[in-house]
């Protein structure tokens, strides 16, 4: 399956597929997208990168083990609700800071609430590259 | 015995000793209360607890609950003791004491709770401590089979008393015992019948009425002291403590009676004749206890006061002289080796307290004036002759069982204690006798000579225990005196008749071992057989609902998925279906390349191609989602499909071709049709309206406003509805660990097939 096309094209595509990933999991609370869209995407990419260039390429480039991925995002999804419960709100309440923010309501805003679609975003991620590298790796 | 090698249990010792102290000093305590409970006092404790459910942590300390606190600590401290000797330097000895002081505040907690539930909790309590305690010596399988009948017996009993309680919780309209007690008329209730059998059930498997006697004398797996405690003089009588508690409310019913004395009878005899049949001391003592038990059950069916109270002047006898004996057993057996009587006799010799011990024992068993024992022989007979029904049968029985009683103690007299020494060998014991340490034959001595006194001088008991504990049962004050000489009556001539049998029974004690031991033990075996035929029938069900195969259990869910709804969907009316004018080309085209993907993948003959009619069903799909404004559910199942795809593709390789599978692809088209016409049908008997949109107009307004975001359905998964979503992440991880584990784990072929 491994052909130079795919090998080529996989470079670019898997590059696009990571940087469309984010920015869908960023611009998700606004418009279509989302931590769940985005981890797919990201996972399509990785997916892509195992059948191009080996499930050893897809899990140097992935640095840890997608077990690990999905444990580290079920953590911090935990930890953006805790926040909110240390802060003494109930817990999982979305809790907003406008960074370089002049008063007017600008700023950089970010939120408990994308911590927590963060999580979402590496849960998904790691779960399914957990199903598809092991499965990849054994055939 | 239990004496392992290895490093003995210096704390497990200091525990002993903490624990025989504490139990003493709770046992003084008790005794201190006994002036003031004999006077009609009833101590009480509550504790707020779960008020909702009208559960307290409620205690009450009356005469019935006295009688059997005081046992429970003062027998406590003399067995504690005792044992700290009897498993002197095992290894275990602090996990035998820790098990032990559960089984004590348990079963202290029972006798003094003053609410079903918390009672119940007690109850359970001492199940378990009895479980750990039989299977103390685990290592033994014996012991496992002991411990793991008398939970499963006792434990069904407990399920069954738990149901009794909350139906009678229900009819009393409060779990408070006290309360219960006070109540008219609750043998009138409809659910009384109910409540009867549940609570009944309860108390015969506790206390080992017939046919759930079998765990009891299998429960002499455990060390001795333990049987002489648990097994013979506390635990046990819960199930009596029950009946008795409940007298009051529960009683005076023809099927109170009838299942009490029938019951009580019946195990009374035949555990008596069951006796004789041991060639094992401890075996055949733990067949009177079921005697002795049977006939406190039969006692408490009746309603007269003389019935109740020889019911506990015999529960005090018999604790006495049946832990003496026990502990006297167990001293024995730890000098020579053996507890056969056939390989024993003229231990007066060489262990002479631990004999002196015996005899008194022995004598209040056989209830020989002075004893205690001939106090509560008497009271029995007169018992039974005042139980309204059927006297004359009963005190024929109790007459039968007291005289198999006489037959064993004259045994024990005159083969084990005095008798002709026998020297160490194959029919003698298996070590010299020598007197066993000062521990062991204290307690049992202290105990029996207890019979003694209490015999000589019946008042220390009579006024100031039974004659409470027959106050609290009957419900109405009570005055009970136990005289040693009653003059010449009925229960002196049965007396007499009883010593006559006993000593023919003993003069043909070994015929008759002999005889009855070529009887086979029935009920024992019944049990395997009944374990194995539960095992067996179960490994049957469960082959038959888990055949193992992903396609059934897929095909048996989808079919109740599709059906299920369909039928509510019927039964409703059905479903009336209008047809729009316009159809708009773009969502028909959408609709055809869904089809065309599902004929595709349920037609195709390469695996490869079905998934690629599974992908075109998708596409049409997600393309019908972004015509109806979902674009995130869209996205969603678009990149779902794809991962399917990726996934399935890999696993493809190690699957065999769709024409392996045959026939079973006609079946597999058909149960997908169902589900699309059952799901295809619930969405357009949904659509029409009846939704309630308010909640989500709520969701959409305060999107913006509280939670800064437009995109509606993000901001439900990230904030309004986080928690939900946070589980399912959880779930999502947990699965992806689950299945890698499956993935990895290799698969093993046992020889057959699919079973483990």
């Amino acid at each position: 399956m491994s052909t130079p096309i795919l090998q080529a094209a996989a470079r670019i595509l898997v590059a696009l597929l990571l940087v469309f990933s984010l920015f869908m999991l960023v611009r998700g609370h606004n418009a279509p997208g989302g931590g769940f869209i985005g981890g797919l995407i990201a996972a399509a990419a990785f997916a892509l990168l195992a059948m191009s260039h080996g499930v050893d390429a897809a899990r140097r480039a992935l640095h840890l083990p997608p077990e690990m991925v999905a444990g580290i995002g079920v953590g911090l999804a935990l930890l953006s609700g805790l926040i909110a419960g240390l802060a003494g709100e109930a817990p999982f309440t979305g809790l907003w800071l406008l960074l370089g923010s002049d008063g007017g309501g600008k700023g950089l805003p970010l939120s408990t609430v994308l911590l927590f679609d963060v999580g979402v975003w590496m849960v998904v991620l790691g779960a399914i590259l957990t199903l598809v590298l092991a499965l990849e790796e054994d055939v | 015995m239990g004496v392992a090698s290895g490093s003995p249990d210096r704390a497990g010792a200091v525990l002993g000793w903490a624990l025989a102290l504490a139990a003493a000093l709770a046992c003084a305590g008790f005794a201190q209360l006994v002036p003031s409970v004999a006077a009609g006092t009833a101590h009480e404790m509550v504790l707020p607890w779960a008020e909702r459910l009208g559960v307290s942590l409620a205690f009450r300390l009356d005469g019935l609950s006295q009688v059997f606190a005081l046992l429970i600590t003062g027998f406590g401290a003399v067995i504690a003791v005792y044992a700290g000797s009897y498993l002197k330097g095992h290894r275990h000895l602090g996990r035998f004491f820790l098990y032990l002081g559960l089984f004590m505040i348990g079963m202290l907690g029972l006798v003094l709770a003053d609410d079903l539930i918390l009672m119940f909790v007690f109850w359970e309590v001492t199940t378990v401590a009895s479980f750990l305690l039989i299977g103390f010596d685990h290592a033994k399988p014996e012991a496992r089979r002991s411990a793991w009948q008398s939970l499963l017996i006792t434990g069904a009993g407990g399920l069954a008393l738990l149901a009794g309680l909350v139906l009678l919780g229900i009819a009393a309209g409060t779990t408070r015992i006290s309360e219960i007690l006070a109540i008219e008329g609750l043998t009138a209730h409809p659910l009384y019948p109910a409540i009867l059998a549940l609570v009944l059930l309860g108390a015969f498997t506790k206390s080992a009425q017939i046919p759930f006697h079998i765990w009891l004398p299998n429960a002499m797996a455990a060390p001795t002291p333990v049987s002489a405690y648990l097994h013979s003089a506390t635990m046990v009588k819960a199930g009596v403590y029950l009946l008795a508690r409940l007298h009051p409310a529960l009683s005076g019913t023809e099927a109170w009676m009838w299942s009490l004395s029938l019951a009580g009878g019946v195990t009374m005899v035949m555990a008596a004749v069951l006796a004789l049949r041991q060639s094992d001391l401890k075996l055949a003592l733990a067949y009177t206890s079921v005697m002795a038990l049977g006939s406190l059950v039969m006692f408490l069916g009746a309603e007269a006061t003389i019935a109740i109270a020889a019911a506990f002047t015999f529960l005090i006898v018999h604790a006495l002289y049946k832990a003496a004996l026990f502990l006297t057993v167990g001293s024995i057996d730890h000098a020579t080796g053996t507890r056969e009587i056939a390989r024993l006799g003229g231990l007066w010799r060489t262990m002479p307290m631990t004999a002196m011990a015996g005899v008194l024992a022995a004598g209040s068993m056989a209830g020989f004036p002075p004893f205690l024992g001939f106090i509560g022989k008497e009271l029995k007979y007169e018992g039974a002759l005042a139980i309204a029904e059927e006297p004359i049968l009963l005190a024929a029985a109790a007459v039968l069982a007291n005289a198999l009683m006489v037959t064993l103690a004259l045994s024990i007299l005159f083969r084990v204690i005095l008798g002709r020494k026998k020297p160490v060998g194959p029919d003698g014991p298996p070590r010299a006798p020598h007197e066993s340490p000062v521990a062991l034959w204290l307690g049992p001595l202290a105990l029996a000579s207890l019979g003694l006194v209490f015999g000589i001088a019946p008042d220390l008991v009579g006024a100031t225990l039974v004659q409470p504990a027959v106050t609290a049962v009957t419900g109405a004050p009570q005055v009970v005196k136990l005289k040693l000489w009653h003059g010449v009556n009925v229960p002196l001539m049965m007396s007499f008749a009883t010593v006559g049998i006993g000593l023919l029974g003993y003069i043909f004690h070994g015929a008759l071992m002999r005889t009855l031991q070529r009887m086979p033990a029935v009920a024992d075996r019944s049990w395997d057989a009944l374990l194995g035929a539960i095992a067996t029938s179960f490994s049957a069900i469960s082959r038959a609902v888990q055949p193992g195969s992903l396609r059934i259990y897929l095909g048996v869910s989808f079919v109740v998925m599709a059906v299920l709804p369909l039928m509510a969907l019927v039964g409703s009316g059905g479903l009336s279906l209008t047809m729009s004018d316009e159809l708009d080309p773009v969502v028909v085209g959408a609709a055809l390349l869904a089809i065309a993907g599902a004929i595709l993948a349920a037609a195709a003959e390469r695996r490869m191609a079905a998934l690629g009619g599974l992908g075109a069903v998708g596409a049409g799909v997600a393309m019908l989602f972004v015509l109806y404004g979902a674009p995130d559910v869209a996205i969603t199942q678009l990149m779902v499909d794809v991962m399917l795809i990726v996934l399935v593709a890999s696993v493809m390789v190690r699957l065999p071709e769709l024409r392996a599978i045959g026939q079973g692809r006609g079946i597999n088209a058909a149960i997908a049709g169902l589900m699309g016409v059952a799901v295809a049908a619930l969405t357009l008997a949904i659509a029409p309206g009846a939704v309630d949109s308010a909640v989500s107009a709520d969701m959409a307004a305060a999107s913006v406003p509280e939670a800064k975001g437009r995109n509606i359905v993000n901001v439900i998964l990230v904030d309004f509805r986080a928690l939900d979503t946070f589980g399912e992440i959880v779930v999502v991880a947990a699965a992806a660990i689950g299945a890698l584990a499956l993935i990895r784990m290799k698969p093993r072929r046992s020889p057959q097939g699919a079973r483990p």
